[in-house]
């Protein structure tokens, strides 16, 4: 046997500090959906007196769930298995026109781990300060933070695991039999399990989550295709990377204007796209000044430049540090950003490949052959690459020999144009999915608005199938279920539909009206004779009707049953 | 077979220095928390398996320290649930039963008790469905005819008693003559004849009808409608216990029937005589009780 590790530790990730555009959005986004866990639970709706004011609430115990003017049933969860589907066509659309968004943005693990970032960097300071503490010895400096952090984050998880369980009970009262900890157990064990998950996943477990413990990453990746729009590197654009070297910039402008390729037509011309940067060795560069911003940010710890990997979680975060850099140093924005895996510049037969393969990384020995440096391990770390631009050193111009042989300068690659995203977005599959999608969510508003607020479902008792009196009339027993979704009892008054002259008796009941306490199912038997000379009671089978009406309201409800008489089985 | 690691040309992974053929595996290190958990789901199965039983032995298993049995939990369960009832099960062994209606909840306690002692205890002859068993005699408890009485104390009391006991001196008791050896065939067949008349399913026969007046009448009533201080049925009405061909008839006068019922009184303990009294009395063909006022 080899020494070969076979399990690895966990290499540490400090992500720096970020701002832009996908940074604010994705701040907004995290302030709406946790404002939307947290707040909900406390938000109330009048239902009448007897029944719940929390406007969500899972009510287990009584079989409930209630949703603003919703309210479901145990045998109305269809609706639930509809709104499950619409969460799936939902999750198809959006990864099919935008990739893995769902990860990058409103994933409850992608936002608390946000969070507890934040929180981190503000005790511990940014990137380099959180390395050097976390090189640091245990001092007492060291525990101070560390345990001011740990607090914190621990509250933050027991409020997201007190959160939850206000969703399935009324909230003010569970919240103060909560804290005079006369709440159930069950309440406590569901806070101590959320609290551990919420703390160790969002503070400890991170990306470990995303890279090995999730599905989604694997079924998300299935359903993207090469014209999904994802975060990706224009890498016919940013290479070959490297630092650049200013005193060859007068030699570089007579090698330009001739890289509209990395750009695509119609770029923007105010920017400086006509003069190309070039490497000590006076080796043409792209645009990627290799500063590892990109990879600083990252939360997952991954180089987006080596194309689409497993573990981006497209947070964006890499294209706000990216575009920073770019704007620096004067170039257009966007070598990282959403891009689809077909847009790229096209290649013409016989010719370089003007790049490498997208999603491969390329072999170091290649690598260094070719110029294009390969990050190193420090570098991958970012130890060493913390400074995000590097301005360029005015000095002596010294001729460019290999400029006239970089592949960028083909010219028949000036009238590639880049596909408009929307055109990324709008797709047939996409619209076929929004229109299946929206059928769906169609039929479940019917669904919903069609649905009576009384029901009766009948279930003849068929041991034995009927039951012949002293007198020789024949009887029918049925049980009959009632269903009053109403915050208040109705009276439901019975009537019977046949054509013979038969009676009809409820069980427990005088006359024919029985009274359904509120928001409840109510079972009652009833009993249906016919006279011996009847044909009902002569007959093997006979069709009759149970009619409830809600004397309150005029409301009725119908079913049609059987009626078994002697029919063969005469005596 | 192992090789010296080394780098992968393709991927720059790093090998594990296996090697079959010529086909190398490449070393993609799991996350060392895993196993960690790995271990720390050994280390739980070792705890259960000290805790609870699990170690197949010869006969049986390991017991396990805390010494749990999935029968020694159900046992605790319906202890609980015994427990949680001991009031009701009290109020309904001291209530006057003929009023028990009027307590609904004490009723539905009982009612569905009732059903339950039914299914375990009454169902083998009577049937699931308490529709009984007419080839066998077994009474239909679902109609409106009563051998005994249909008041929910007389179910409770024929129950608690049973019917021709030979172990309970309290049971109810009465025997039919076979009158097999006392009537000749043609009188046996005149009588069954006016027995099946008083139903409406023959024609009267006189001869019949004189037979009936002096061999019957004393138990059945002159008009043949039973009598419940004797168990004596209603010729008159359209349920038929043992049958109401010409056969079935002509058998029971030949050699009488004797029909029997345990007594349930000491097996159940009152208070599920009562509770099955009540399921029985309320499956559709309970009288009212006579003689409590509303």
């Amino acid at each position: 046997m080899s020494d070969a590790p076979l399990f690895a530790a966990r290499e540490p990730i400090f992500p720096k500090r970020v701002s832009g555009f996908y940074r604010r959005l994705k701040w907004w986004i995290m302030g709406i959906t946790l404002g939307i866990y947290y707040l909900v639970p406390w938000l109330r709706w009048d239902r009448g007196p007897a029944l719940p004011d929390q406007a969500v609430l899972i009510d287990l115990a009584n079989r409930r769930f209630y949703f603003f003017f919703i309210e479901i049933w145990p045998h109305e969860f269809y609706f639930v298995a509809g709104l499950l589907i619409m969460a799936g066509l939902g999750l198809f659309l959006f990864t099919s026109a935008l990739g893995r968004v769902w990860c990058g943005y409103a994933c409850p693990q992608t936002v608390w781990t946000d969070l507890f970032l934040k929180v981190e960097r503000w005790i511990e300071g940014d990137r380099n300060a959180r390395v050097r503490l976390w090189k640091a010895p245990w001092s007492l400096h060291k525990w101070r933070l560390r345990v001011t952090k740990w607090v914190i984050w621990l509250l933050i998880a027991m409020a997201t695991g007190g959160a939850w369980v206000f969703y399935f009970a009324d909230a003010p009262t569970l919240l103060r039999d909560l804290v005079t900890f006369e709440a159930a157990p069950v309440a406590y064990v569901t806070i101590a399990i959320l609290t551990a998950t919420t703390f160790i996943f969002g503070g400890f477990m991170r990306e470990q989550v995303c890279i090995y413990m999730c599905p989604w990453p694997r079924i998300q990746g299935a359903m993207m295709d090469e014209g999904t729009l994802t975060v990706g590197y224009r890498d016919w654009r940013g290479e070959p990377r490297g630092k650049g070297n200013a005193r060859r910039r007068a030699v570089a402008a007579e090698v330009g204007p001739a890289l509209p390729v990395r750009y695509g037509a119609g770029a923007d011309a105010d920017k400086d796209t006509a003069a190309p940067r070039l490497s000590r060795e006076g080796e043409v560069l792209g645009d990627c000044i290799d500063c590892m911003a990109c990879v600083n940010v990252c939360p997952m710890g991954i180089d987006i430049r080596e194309g689409q990997q497993l573990e981006c979680i497209t947070c964006a975060l890499c294209i706000d540090a990216c575009d920073e850099v770019m704007a620096r140093i004067g170039r257009p924005r966007g070598l990282i950003d959403y891009l689809a895996l077909d847009d790229r510049p096209p290649v013409l037969p016989g010719e370089h490949a003007p790049v490498r393969p997208f999603g491969n990384e390329v072999p170091e020995d290649q690598g260094a052959a070719t110029g294009v440096p390969t990050p190193t391990a420090a570098a991958r770390d970012g130890l060493d690459a913390d400074a995000t631009a590097t301005t360029p050193i005015e000095g002596d111009p010294a001729p460019a020999p290999n400029a006239a042989e970089q592949p960028f300068t083909t010219s028949h690659s000036q009238d590639w144009t880049p596909t408009a995203n929307w055109r990324h977005v709008l797709r047939p599959r996409t619209i076929l999915y929004t229109i299946v999608w929206a059928a769906i969510g169609a039929g479940l508003l019917a669904a919903l608005y069609l649905r009576p607020d009384i029901e009766l479902t009948i279930a003849p008792v068929r041991n034995p199938t009927f039951v012949t009196l002293s007198d020789g009339a024949v009887r029918n027993t049925y049980d009959i279920r009632l269903r009053n979704k109403h915050g208040e009892p109705r009276d439901f008054a019975f009537s019977l539909t046949s054509d013979d002259d038969m009676a009809l008796m409820l069980e427990g009941h005088a006359g024919v009206t029985v009274t359904v306490p509120p928001d409840a199912t109510m079972l009652q038997r009833a009993y249906v004779i016919a006279p011996p000379e009847t044909d009902a009671a002569q007959d093997e089978r006979t069709t009759i009707g149970f009619t409830i009406r809600d004397t309150a309201s005029g409301e009725e409800a119908h079913r049609e049953t059987i009626f078994n008489g002697r029919g063969n089985n005469a005596r | 077979m192992t090789d010296k690691k080394r780098i992968d040309d393709e991927t720059g992974t790093e090998t594990t220095g296996h090697n079959w053929d010529g086909i190398e595996e490449l070393n993609t290190p799991l996350p060392r928390w895993w196993l960690w958990t790995f271990y720390a789901t050994i280390v739980w199965g070792i705890i259960y398996t000290i805790l609870y039983p699990a170690w197949p032995l010869v006969s049986g298993t390991t017991r396990g320290i805390l010494d749990w049995t999935t029968r020694g939990e159900v046992a605790a369960q319906i202890e609980a649930v015994n427990l949680s009832n001991a009031e009701m099960t009290q109020s309904l062994i001291e209530v006057d039963l003929g009023v028990l209606e009027r307590n609904e909840a004490l009723h539905r306690f009982a009612v569905s008790a009732g059903a339950a002692v039914f299914r375990t205890n009454c169902s083998q002859c009577h049937g699931a469905g308490a529709a009984g068993v007419q080839a066998a005699g077994y009474p239909n408890l679902l109609d409106d005819a009563w051998l005994w009485g249909g008041q929910i104390t007389d179910i409770a009391d024929t129950v608690r008693h049973g019917i021709r006991s030979e172990d309970d001196p309290a049971t109810r008791w009465s025997a039919m003559p076979a009158f097999g050896e006392m009537l000749s065939e043609e009188e046996i067949a005149a009588l069954t004849t006016h027995v099946r008349s008083l139903s409406g399913l023959e024609e009267a026969d006189p001869q019949g009808a004189t037979l009936f007046a002096d061999q019957c009448a004393s138990c059945h009533g002159d008009e043949g409608t039973g009598d419940r201080t004797l168990g004596a049925p209603d010729l008159t009405d359209a349920i038929w216990l043992y049958g109401g061909t010409t056969e079935d008839v002509t058998y029971t006068i030949e050699n009488a029937r004797f029909g029997v019922m345990p007594p349930w009184g000491e097996r159940l303990g009152e208070a599920q005589v009562r509770a099955v009294a009540a399921y029985v009395h309320g499956l559709g063909g309970g009288e009212a009780q006579v003689g409590t006022t509303d």
